[in-house]
């Protein structure tokens, strides 16, 4: 029978003003692209099928659209006084939650109509303009403003010529378990691995053939019925296990550094455990001899896990997803933040409530205008669409985004860094377990729950392995559904506190094969059947089901006796969960499809066959010259620091985040009359006590070219500083209650590879990261501040032909301490007039790759290094000021040094300075104690009378430089001179205007 | 005395149970959260509370709109005994229950043609349309309340600020002579504020352009209310933006945030029917 269908659209009511979002896009259209669409109009089109009959349309308009707002009809859509139209349509397969929203209210409607019920609907938009437009235009509007053609199927043209949409799903095919024949040479082998996308190099291609050659396998082989060679599904699953998403080869390999500076040359085995794990060993070593033993479990599970108290852990996870965010920016972004909820979700025996999320988003400036390549999206673009998804991923979710930061730099234009980090509370026992140790028996059942598998996100794993150019396949595009995801979540919790989940993990990177083979490892082994994973539409092929990476799914491990009642919670809370197989103990993964093998992999071979990399690395600090600094107008100097890309507001993008939902939020992003900015964020954990976690990130990629060790250094000091600013106390000997310390790494590298004619850079670049580690060490150790958590992602390199952009080297550091009382915590902003003003902390002439080099120009000179044993010292002497509540206010220095610090502390509380440079040492210009930007600084105000009981305990190290003034005014004096002189007003509207319309 | 029951609705994408069961806890009632689908299936009986509160958040996604799909399932679904949900929230308001939606759940009630309902027929008389601005913002507004509002529930809140979290917060009435008669009977509860407390549609005080400056609504009977900002996100005074200031100023002031006074009066107005 074919198919019939109906066609309902909503459009908006013209007599109701402007329509906000055609409005946006006629503001963009005429920002960005220099078009002028005239009035934009949007309307909805539902598509239903099987088609509805009247009586039905009658009561589906009703609930579709309220006619207070709406105009709701059948068929095509009126589009009076428009000329031109653009249509966006979701590509077969593409997550189209409208479209099963509208399902949804059908069945409600109709409860007793199974053709509904087994029905499909599907949702587009579509933009009405007023202007005629040429099909360029129109193509330019539709493919940079309003969809991605990789994901929606695009149409426009004058309005009369809109026409219905004709949905279509992917055609069916038979199931195909295809043997692969390995080549013989190495050169075949190499083909095969770039023609399925497979990302292994010569050395792994080779170690996957023998294996395929032992005796003993083919042996084995054999007795199971299976062909000599692997089946698509073995070398998919293999491919995708051993890639760098998942092995962290770079991170585990035996390296080779030559260090010019020193003249040594050392053999480092494994970056990750040299310096990573051995930090945080040698922290915990630390720790016990204080009596504290809050590190639980570190670096193994899908997130860390720390102890707040005796029934309560804290889990906190940080992660990337840059390569999916190139291509499909606002995809990316979305399933990035979801992914990364999932990691919390997904440690130890599961369901953690999810307490927070922060995101560190690194693109070029909107303002970027260097031809684009082939492929290459522009960095607005980007920005906007990664806004939006974390935007709608965290809302959507009901989970507080608290901190983050934006950096820009133009070498981020191939690929943006997209850092999502969120954090959970979870029980710290189920029944008499801890909650953090997964444990799976054989015979235990395998159980999928949330969304359905399509062949979105196919390769993902593998896909970020490698640079991208303008072939990147598309298959690994995904758009995230947080609804699905909301309800997955909300049901593991309550499924987790009823003790029915053994472990839970996160269906991301690999899919089911990461997610099963990760889990199998634990029991040793597991059989899968996967015509029982739920599909979203027919002809998807075994190994791509076993591989895909279709978003907001888990796998649980679950006691066959308690299977049937979570199963049925399950159904009652609209969610998706099916048994797909069950855990084993023969040290084989068995996956099967209807019954034929599908894969027989050996767990052994699969997670410890990797063929271990070695990497050549060397450094030799770069030749720089500290350059004269012209005489320049400071004020000027200020304003245009205030107004620079990595300084300015980021208010606007801050607003369309949610940071308070829950209720907890103690310091938000924005604090004070004024809203200035802080830094960290602060969350209570519950209404019936004050106890709580401060959050915050260090990240500056711009040190890096002068020092990569200052630079590592200074964002891990930046991380710690933030949380120490706003109370947060530096694990000692002393503290009668201790608080726990949390802290995510994230590397993210240009290829490291040497190779002297695709990557001539390599050894440089990997030397770089030898020395980014080093410090990472120090710092950790320094500060006795552990790692718990991380990620890296190599290859962000972006190439077409001969032309490549690659990100400059940089990590991300994101901090959580447990605050024992947010009662006690600090903000940003001044608070009253006549408080005094302390700089503490030494000011140094580091202004190498500052923010005002940046704004002169100048390359060159001294970048910041951290002094970390004073800096710990000033931190624990920060944290007995706090804790005496003698501290009205506290700003960390950072980007733009002493005078960014004070403008924004001034801005928070709107309130003015008069402060003197004089003490602060003795410079040649003010420019220097203005804005360097050296390490571990404070700006911080105390009233009078606090005075005296304030410098007691900071010492020389706080320096009285001025005070806050009720007239908001900035004064800032040298040697009796005024260098700046101005009303507040100005250089916040400097301040505020830096983003412009981007934001 | 009597302890007041409440009942807030939980699941399908709204994010705002805890703290609105927390908010009625402090406020001295006993909170129960619950599904919504326990409630339709009838093992949670609506006629057992004094209380029903919609929270905020993104039930169904917000996907064809802001609490659409959610106001049609309360609309459409049968409970066991065959009537509707929504007829059991109508119940609860008649006998001098109170009904309450925040933001989302707000949403849901304009969907119902429970507020303003000034008809009396249960259609929809108003809808939350996107903010002008065109986007989801976060930000505190001023708010003054209506001491003539049916909805007993403002004392001590004359004057005050709490959080709006919202793309769709647009009030807009059917007609003209509605928004009088809404006017004249003092449904808008709340009206957002300029600096100087004057009622205003101008961005950002007013973050949405709802018309009547109008920020919460309630029927004729003040029994079923709905509030755009969220009143549970300032339980305690360290939810306000400027907190450690406040503190400053005056050491003594109440640790206890002012949107819980809102709980507090509503389980005073539960308890005075």
């Amino acid at each position: 029978m074919p198919e019939t269908w109906t066609h309902l659209y909503v459009s908006s009511r013209p007599d109701r003003g402007a329509d906000p979002i055609g409005e946006r896009v006629r503001r963009q259209a005429a920002d960005f692209l220099s078009i002028d669409t005239g009035r934009v109009a949007t309307s909805k089109v539902y598509s239903v099928s099987p088609a509805l009959d009247a009586a039905r349309i009658e009561r589906a308009q009703a609930a579709l659209g309220n006619r207070v707002s709406c105009v709701v009809g059948v068929g095509s859509p009126a589009c009076k006084g428009f000329r031109s139209f653009i249509s966006v349509d979701k590509r077969p397969g593409v997550t189209d939650d409208e479209g099963r929203a509208l399902l949804t209210v059908l069945c409600d409607l109709f409860p007793s109509s199974p053709e509904i019920a087994s029905g499909r609907a599907t949702s587009r938009d579509v933009y009405w303009l007023e202007q005629t437009l040429s099909p360029t235009d129109l193509g330019r509007i539709a493919e940079e403003l309003v969809g991605n053609p990789l994901v929606h199927v695009l149409r426009s043209g004058p309005a009369d010529a809109y026409e219905d949409p004709r949905p279509r799903a992917a055609a069916a095919t038979r199931s195909v378990i295809e043997e692969i024949v390995l080549p013989r040479d190495a050169a075949g082998l190499l083909r095969l691995s770039e023609t399925r996308l497979l990302s292994l190099d010569q050395v792994e291609m080779e170690a996957v053939r023998d294996y395929y050659d032992r005796e003993a396998v083919r042996a084995s082989r054999r007795l199971r019925g299976l062909p000599g060679d692997p089946t698509d599904c073995e070398l998919e699953a293999i491919a995708q296990t051993w890639s760098e998403h998942c092995k962290h080869k770079e991170f585990s390999a035996l390296v080779k550094f030559v260090d010019r500076d020193r003249g040594t040359t050392v053999e480092i085995d494994s970056l990750f455990r040299t310096y990573i794990v051995a930090a945080t060993r040698a922290v915990h070593e630390v720790l016990r001899g204080w009596g504290q033993d809050w590190l639980l479990s570190v670096f193994d599970d899908n997130a860390g896990v720390v102890r707040i108290d005796d029934d309560r852990v804290f889990v906190w996870k940080v992660e990337t997803h840059n390569s999916p965010s190139a291509i499909d920016p606002y995809g990316g972004a979305i399933t990035g933040i979801l992914g990364c909820n999932r990691d919390p979700l997904g440690t130890g025996r599961g369901g953690g409530r999810l307490l927070f999320n922060t995101d560190v988003l690194c693109f070029a400036p909107p303002t970027y205008d260097r031809p684009l390549l082939r492929g290459q999206l522009a960095p607005r673009r980007v920005f906007a669409g990664v806004r939006a998804g974390i935007e709608d991923g965290g809302n959507k979710s009901g989970i507080p985004t608290v901190n983050g930061a934006l950096v820009f730099d133009d070498r981020f234009a191939g690929k943006p860094l997209v850092f999502c980090g969120s954090g959970s509370i979870a029980p710290a026992r189920v029944g008499d377990d801890p909650w953090w140790e997964k444990r799976i028996d054989p015979g235990d059942r395998i159980v999928v729950i949330g969304g359905r598998v399509g062949k979105d996100g196919i390769h993902g794993a593998t896909f970020s392995s490698v640079h991208l150019d303008e072939e990147s396949p598309r298959s690994a595009v995904q758009i995230g559904s947080p609804l699905t995801q909301k309800l997955a979540s909300d049901f593991l919790e309550e499924a987790g506190a009823r003790g029915w989940v053994k472990a839970a993990t996160d269906n991301g990177a690999g899919g089911l094969s990461s997610s099963v083979g990760e889990l199998a490892r634990i029991p040793g082994g597991a059989e899968v059947d996967l015509e029982r994973v739920p599909l979203k539409y027919e002809g998807i092929q075994p190994w791509e089901i076993f591989l895909s990476e279709a978003q907001e799914r888990m796998t649980l491990a679950v006691d066959p006796a308690v299977e049937s009642e979570l199963l049925s919670l399950a159904r009652d809370r609209g969610v998706e969960a099916v048994d797909i197989g069950r855990f084993t103990a023969d040290g084989v993964l068995w996956v099967r499809h209807a019954g034929r093998t599908a894969a027989c992999l050996d767990l052994d071979f699969l997670h410890h066959g990797t063929p271990r990399k070695r990497l050549e690395a060397e450094w030799a600090a770069p030749a720089s010259e500290v350059p004269a600094i012209p005489d320049v107008d400071l004020e000027a100097a200020l304003l245009g620091v205030l107004g620079g890309w990595n300084v300015c507001s980021r208010e606007g993008v801050i607003r369309q985040y949610d940071h308070e939902v829950k209720g907890r939020t103690v310091v938000k992003p924005l604090m004070g009359r004024g809203h200035g900015p802080q830094d960290a964020g602060v969350l209570r954990l519950s209404w019936s006590d004050y106890r709580g976690i401060a959050v915050s990130n260090g990240i500056v990629p711009r040190y890096g070219d002068l020092d990569p060790y200052a630079m590592c250094a200074c964002a891990f000091d930046e991380a710690v500083r933030g949380i120490v600013a706003v109370g947060g106390r530096l694990p000692g000997p002393d503290t009668a209650a201790p608080q726990f310390w949390s802290v995510n790494d994230n590397f993210c590298l240009p290829n490291v590879a040497h190779d002297a004619r695709t990557n001539p850079e390599g050894r440089r670049r990997l030397g770089a990261l030898v020395r980014m580690c080093q410090a990472l060490y120090d710092m950790a150790v320094a500060y006795a501040v552990p790692l718990t958590s991380g990620k890296d992602s190599m290859k962000n390199d972006f190439t077409v032909g001969k032309v490549t952009i690659s990100v400059p080297p940089t990590v991300l550091f994101s901090a959580a301490a447990g605050i024992p009382d947010v009662r006690r915590t600090v903000t940003s902003g001044f608070q009253a007039a006549g408080d005094v003003i302390y700089a503490v902390g030494e000011t140094l002439d580091e202004l190498g790759a500052s923010e005002f080099f940046r704004w002169l120009g100048l390359a060159g000179g001294r970048a910041p290094r951290v002094r970390a044993e004073r800096a710990r010292e000033r931190y624990r002497r920060v944290n007995d000021a706090i804790s005496a509540g003698l501290v009205a206010s506290c700003h960390d220095l950072s980007d733009g040094g002493l005078a960014v610090a004070l403008v924004e502390s001034a801005i928070g509380g709107g309130l003015g300075f008069d402060v003197a440079l004089d003490d602060l040492g003795q410079f040649d210009q003010p420019s220097v104690p203005l804005f360097s930007e050296t390490a571990s600084r404070f700006v911080v105000t105390v009233p009078e009378e606090r005075r005296r009981a304030f410098e007691v305990i900071l010492g020389v190290d706080a320096r009285s430089i001025g005070r806050v003034t009720g007239e908001a005014h900035v004064r800032i004096s040298m040697g009796g001179r005024p260098c700046i002189d101005g009303p507040l007003a100005r250089f916040e509207t400097a301040w505020r205007g830096g983003l412009g319309g981007y934001g | 005395m009597r302890i007041v029951q409440a009942l807030v609705i939980a699941g399908f994408g709204i994010n705002c149970e805890d703290e609105t069961a927390a908010a009625y806890r402090l406020a001295g009632a006993t909170a129960h959260t619950a599904h919504l689908e326990s409630v339709l299936r009838g093992d949670v009986r609506l006629d057992a509370f004094d209380i029903v509160h919609l929270p905020g958040g993104f039930s169904f996604g917000d996907d064809l709109g802001a609490g659409r799909v959610l106001a049609n399932r309360i609309r459409t679904r049968l409970l066991p005994g065959g009537a509707t949900m929504g007829d059991g929230l109508r119940a609860v308001a008649r006998r001098g229950g109170m009904v309450i939606g925040i933001c989302n759940g707000f949403q849901a009630l304009v969907e119902l043609g429970l507020v303003p309902n000034v008809g009396g027929e249960g259609a929809a008389e108003a809808a939350l349309m996107q903010n002008v601005s065109g986007r989801y913002e976060n930000r505190w507004v001023r708010v003054r309340a209506d001491a003539e509002c049916p909805a007993r529930v403002w004392a001590g809140l004359e004057d005050w600020e709490l959080p709006v979290r919202h793309g769709q917060g647009r009030l807009v009435f059917r007609d003209p002579g509605l928004r009088d008669e809404v006017a004249r009977l003092h449904l808008n509860g709340l009206t957002y504020c300029d600096g100087d407390g004057r009622p205003t549609r101008a961005y950002p005080a007013n973050p949405n352009g709802a018309e009547l400056a109008c920020a919460a609504l309630c029927d004729p009977s003040g029994r079923i209310l709905g509030v755009m900002p969220h009143p549970e996100a300032y339980l305690s005074l360290f939810n306000h933006y400027d907190w450690p200031r406040l503190r400053r100023e005056c050491p003594e002031r109440s640790e206890e945030g002012k949107g819980l006074m809102l709980f507090r009066n509503v389980v005073k107005a539960v308890l005075a029917a």
